[in-house]
């Protein structure tokens, strides 16, 4: 009996102490975010975010982020694909080498994109010669954000892929279907969520992304600066409400995208 | 129509991924191998390293126990309702959606010195922004998601059969737990802790804010590369990205290697 008792005692402790984590952790922080950016009230909230600067940034940042999952969802699909349905040498190598920007930070990351298209580099002198700058300009946040996100459409697709059924795929072609119109009224249909949950997800991605950003972009406030490096640097110059407004229209952004992607995903396992 | 297809991929991913690591392995070299040495044994370097190490080490160990269990609530625990499991479940993947630089402001608007908590540790002589404690705790946010995303679905699929028939039996929970549910977690659990390792070793934005960046202080391995590269020391850069570079594909390798292991 007392140890029945004790041993439910430990329990106790044991959940109060995982919830309390989980509530200190995670959900106090972003409390304290939306609170602290309404602490003075309404109006020096819409101040900060009505700041030229501000609003500049953030509307560059969607505008990159959209060219990169765009970008993404097209590359993405076809690498999805390929990955699956075609057997060639070097598959398996390729296929882990997916994950390659996951698991490198995003700071080395954003130096080989610095070295490789930077000042005295050969594409990058290649490209001045044409015109064209890229460090320190858009195209190299849009290029960042690329490589920072390239595994989410990719990985969304492939399960969709792997689990379909070849049989409507096979029924469509013996129908005398050509095999384009196999593609788009079979098999795209059967990847859109994928490509669609996967795309959503590079966005927000491409939306917070900062490391590899931060490095190549030149951060020029109006023209290169993007929403998180601006919130990077009002908390460098000591104004945490401005950077808690910011924020928060990032992250409600944010956690939209989150939301949607968890309905399109729940749906499926519904259906 | 195929082999345009194959030849597609390689070329995005030779240009995308290939040559870049290559040119960090060879930017790095561009001194010979003493150059690359010079710059790993500067003492920022040294510290910057030890300081990553302690991070990671600290951050994999809390947020295993922590996700492996919170995991197992959110699947089994009977003492939460299905709405409120539900609803927890959503806000687990918050920190995702999160742009690391917020999470790191989050911290210094709830711990910073000119806040209450903050300075109440302050005057306790525990510094927790701009110091290690901070750290932790941002790259802790970070990497949250990461374990309980592994493990929740194996839970999942496994059910709770053997579990209640192990308890029926007479085996404590410890027990059950030890000689039950781990073995068909197992790998989920290494797969989580290889992410945690990547994630928390790589990241820049959280740390960055949180730490202030102070050399020798509070620099780790992805803050001394962003510093390097500002002040130009692009040789240096190199050589800890390098060191980044070739840990995170060992660990890519090692969650390869897991991968195999499992199917078999």
């Amino acid at each position: 009996m007392n140890l029945r008792l004790r041993s439910r005692w430990w329990s106790f402790g044991f959940r109060s102490t995982v919830m309390l984590y989980f509530i200190i952790l995670i959900v106090l922080p972003i409390i304290g975010v939306y609170g602290q950016s309404f602490s003075l009230g309404w109006q020096p909230f819409w101040e900060s975010v009505s700041d030229p600067l501000a609003w500049k940034a953030v509307l560059l940042t969607i505008r990159l982020a959209l060219i990169a999952a765009l970008i993404n969802i097209a590359v993405g699909t076809m690498i999805g694909w390929v990955l699956i349905r075609y057997s060639f040498w070097g598959r398996r190598l390729l296929n882990s080498l997916v994950d390659l920007p996951f698991a490198l930070p995003t700071a080395v990351g954003g130096l080989m994109i610095l070295l490789l298209l930077g000042p005295n580099s050969l594409v990058g002198d290649l490209a001045g010669w044409f015109g064209i700058e890229i460090v320190f300009h858009e195209p190299a946040i849009v290029i960042a954000m690329v490589f920072v996100t390239f595994p989410f459409v990719i990985r969304a697709v492939q399960p969709l892929l792997e689990e379909m059924d070849r049989s409507e795929e096979e029924a469509a072609y013996t129908l005398g279907a050509s095999k384009a119109k196999t593609f788009f009224q079979i098999i795209l249909p059967t990847m859109t969520p994928g490509i669609l949950s996967g795309g959503m997800l590079a966005f927000s991605r491409a939306l917070a992304e900062f490391g590899a950003v931060v490095l190549i972009a030149g951060n020029i406030p109006g023209r290169t600066l993007v929403a998180s490096v601006y919130i990077f640097g009002e908390v460098e110059s000591d104004n945490p409400q401005g950077a808690a407004a910011v924020s928060i229209v990032l992250l409600t952004l944010s956690f939209l995208i989150l939301w949607i992607v968890n309905v399109i995903q729940s749906r499926r396992a519904g259906a | 129509m195929k082999k345009l297809w194959i030849t597609l991929t390689y070329a995005v991913f030779t240009i995308l991924i290939i040559i870049p690591l290559v040119r960090i392995f060879i930017g790095s070299w561009e001194e010979g191998f003493g150059g690359f040495v010079d710059a790993l044994r500067r003492p920022q370097s040294l510290h910057a390293l030890y300081m990553t190490g302690l991070i990671v080490v600290t951050v994999t160990f809390i947020n295993t126990l922590f996700g492996v269990m919170l995991a197992l609530y959110l699947v089994r625990a009977t003492w939460l309702s299905k709405r409120l499991r539900q609803l927890l479940n959503s806000i687990v993947d918050l920190p995702f959606a999160v742009s690391p630089v917020i999470g790191g402001l989050m911290i210094v608007l709830l711990l910073g010195p000119n806040t209450i908590i903050g300075s109440f540790f302050g005057d306790l002589g525990f510094k927790v922004v701009y110091a290690l404690p901070g750290m932790i705790l941002a790259t802790l946010f970070v990497t949250f998601p990461l374990m309980i995303r592994e493990v929740m679905p194996v839970l999942q699929e496994i059910g709770t059969q053997q579990e209640e028939a192990a308890s029926t039996l007479g085996a404590y929970p410890f027990y059950t737990f030890w000689k039950v549910t781990w073995p068909s977690i197992r790998w989920g659990v290494i797969y989580g802790v290889v992410l945690t390792v990547a994630r928390s070793m790589g990241e820049f934005g959280a740390v960055l804010v949180v730490s202030g960046n102070i050399m020798n202080k509070t620099q780790t391995a992805t803050t001394l590369v962003y510093q390097d590269v500002e002040n130009f020391n692009v040789l240096a850069a190199n050589s800890v990205a390098l060191v980044l570079a070739a840990v995170s594909i060992g660990l890519l390798l090692m969650m390869e290697w897991a991968k195999k292991r499992k199917e078999h």
